[in-house]
């Protein structure tokens, strides 16, 4: 088997991404600007014996692929803004149930219905705190169709590696424009697959009891184990508890397998840094305008660099804290009102020289929307 | 197998109120199963968020304990996924007709072959005592001190309308019938429903003065007669017990199966 190159959509490479990571169940609700991937999918699915569902809505969309995950399923759902909204409750549930799966929301404008047909990276925090109470999550994102395809794969890796739900946050402008896509060829990118226990039948199985390298076995659902899976406080075998050191444990655990592998999980991409001055940090579509305009001044000798973020969550602080130690000023480009801004301010030593460059009119941020920013800090006039 | 091999032991005693009728419907229920003779380890319970949602701690199946109302969504994951499984989802009446009514109906309208137990007691019991959309008008609850002015959903007529092809009713005192009809409807292939009216003598029962537990399950026998009869053809005031609805309509899984030979056939191509 060889590569393959196609010319697509970046919903299609997420798609491409999926397939080659093994999804073999999705369940959605069309919405703007996400819903080519569900399209693409109800064909795609079959034709390998996987199962696509259009659901009645967003939040039964989730629980489809979460009760679809327990039968040993790699599960995706695609949306945006209002149905990711839509969809927090389950998202919890996931995180709690400690239940892999995957969660595509290609970014619009908003609050409420926004604009569906225009980009907007505005649910950077909803990816983090959306759904209630304390809880990590990890999400994932890209600026070219590669990488959306890269990191589709890696959502499913991190799923399977940490039970949780990863979500892949894209935006209406990679998610439509069209460029190529080299798919790589079977085996050539490691798939991780669903960590079955060892313990057999008519033994004990403790779902929820993590092994030493802190992953929890999984069993499916109609396989030799019979639990029970709740959103409650649970222990080790799923049954509800109030008991206060299991509590503290539960929810103690379900932080620390992500924030404390955030170097595992951290994914990123690097322009121009070693000897940059001024340095841009984004991530998604806003990332190519700010690598454009890096490449450009670098031809006029200017000490420019860009952090590529690929991975939001767990916010990778350390990275940027280093990256960061010896620029002048550090702009953030984001489509937003400064939602990693906030992030990259708590992590560096000196916040005074982090800066905004951002649009939040639908319009994607422009080469030059930055180098006006820039040009003002370096105290050289727009 | 014994009817309590069917039973996680070590998680009892269970949470219900004394003289609560949820415990009468899980006896019928694992009658009904223990009847059939089928393998638990074939058997997925979904429930969703209620007195009655917590049934699915007590059983010796697969079980998924799940969000108010969406106990049907993610029981329709399970059952899509892999259609071989036999799909018990009990509910109350809140989860299955207010948060959940969407889910409801959607699941009757594919004909998904699952099995929907709505236990309705016309209260949400585990809030302490709110009206549902069962409890109906003129009722007293702790969100309608002055009595209630919302209609009620007839679970049969909806169930009927939205194409679900087993609907039945029975009630806790009709215990033996409740097995039996739970039988059919976990045998019969597509999207089945089963009201069984459960009391909650602690809610509802105290609020509207219908007495203990034994009381109200008396009055489920006055108030209720069997489809068909003479009692009820005299007395459309009667709650009808039995089977409404069985009619043969295509399996949504089954019918999925058919896309996916079409569809392996045209990739192999």
């Amino acid at each position: 088997m060889e590569r393959t190159t196609k010319f697509v959509q970046g919903n299609e490479a997420c798609v491409e991404g999926a397939l080659y990571a093994g999804v073999n169940f999705y369940a959605g609700y069309p919405i703007t600007p996400s819903t080519e991937i569900a399209e693409a999918l109800s064909g795609r699915l079959p034709e390998i014996g996987g199962k696509f569902i259009q659901m009645e809505d967003e939040i039964a969309s989730m629980c489809a692929i979460i009760g679809a995950s327990l039968t040993g399923h790699k599960v995706l759902t695609a949306t945006s803004g209002p149905g990711f909204s839509l969809k927090q409750e389950a998202i919890g549930y996931a995180c709690m149930a400690e239940i892999p799966c995957v969660i595509a929301n290609v970014q619009r404008g908003g609050p409420s219905t926004g604009n569906p047909t225009h980009v907007g990276q505005g649910d950077i925090n909803q990816a983090r705190w959306g759904t209630h109470g304390d809880h990590a999550i990890i999400a994932l994102t890209a600026s070219n169709h590669q990488d959306v395809f890269a990191m589709t794969v890696e959502a499913f890796n991190m799923a399977e590696t940490y039970r949780t739900p990863v979500v892949l946050l894209f935006d209406e402008v990679v998610g439509h424009m069209r460029e190529k896509l080299v798919i790589p060829a079977p085996g050539e990118v490691e798939i991780v697959d669903r960590l079955r226990t060892s313990v057999p039948k008519g033994v004990d199985y403790r779902p929820y009891l993590p092994r030493e390298d802190g992953r929890l076995p999984m069993s499916d659902f109609g396989d030799k184990h019979r639990y029970n899976v709740t959103g409650l406080y649970h222990d080790m075998w799923g049954f509800p508890s109030a008991n206060p050191k299991i509590v503290n444990e539960l929810l103690r655990h379900l932080v620390d397998k992500i924030e404390n592998n955030v170097d595992s999980i951290t994914r990123y991409k690097e322009y121009f840094l070693d000897d940059a001055q001024y340095i841009l940090i984004s991530y998604g579509s806003s990332a190519r305008s700010a690598i454009h305009m890096a490449k450009n001044r670098r031809e006029k000798n200017e000490k420019i660099g860009v952090l590529e973020l690929q991975s939001i969550w767990p916010f990778p602080s350390e990275l940027v804290r280093e990256k960061c130690a010896n620029a002048k000023a550090v702009v953030v480009v984001e489509m937003n009102m400064g939602q990693v801004l906030a992030q990259v301010k708590a992590a560096v030593d000196e916040p005074n020289k982090v800066f905004l460059a951002n649009r939040i009119d639908g319009k994607l941020i422009t080469p030059t929307d930055i180098k006006g920013l820039l040009r003002v800090i370096q105290g050289r006039g727009i | 197998m014994a009817v309590q091999d069917y039973l996680r032991q070590r998680f009892f005693p269970h949470m219900w109120c004394p003289g609560c009728g949820h415990g009468t419907v899980l006896n019928s229920l694992l009658r009904a199963v223990e009847e059939l003779g089928l393998d638990k380890n074939n058997i997925v319970m979904t429930s969703g968020i209620g007195c009655s949602a917590r049934i699915s701690g007590y059983v010796d199946f697969h079980s998924l304990h799940t969000l108010h109302g969406r106990a049907l969504a993610f029981a329709t994951g399970v059952k899509m996924s892999k259609p071989e499984l036999t799909l018990l989802v009990p509910m109350g009446d809140g989860d299955a007709l207010a948060i959940g009514g969407n889910h409801f109906i959607h699941a009757a309208r594919r004909n998904i072959d699952i099995t929907a137990i709505v236990m309705n007691n016309r209260i949400y019991g585990m809030t302490g005592g709110q009206f549902s959309p069962l409890s109906g008008c003129g009722i007293k609850a702790t969100t309608a001190p002055y009595t209630t002015i919302d209609n009620n959903f007839d679970v049969v007529e909806l169930a009927t309308a939205a194409g679900a092809t087993f609907v039945a009713r029975t009630t806790t005192y009709h215990a033996k019938e409740a097995t039996s009809l739970l039988k059919k409807a976990i045998l019969h292939k597509g999207f089945s429903v089963v009201e069984i009216l459960s009391q909650c003598p602690t809610h509802f029962g105290r609020k509207n003065k219908e007495g203990d537990a034994a009381q109200m399950m008396e009055n489920y026998k006055n108030i209720t007669a069997p489809v068909g009869s003479k009692a009820l053809e005299e007395n459309p005031a009667l709650w009808g017990r039995g089977i409404f609805v069985e009619r043969e309509r295509p399996e949504y899984c089954t019918e999925y199966g058919k896309i996916v030979e079409l569809a392996m056939k045209g990739a192999a191509k």
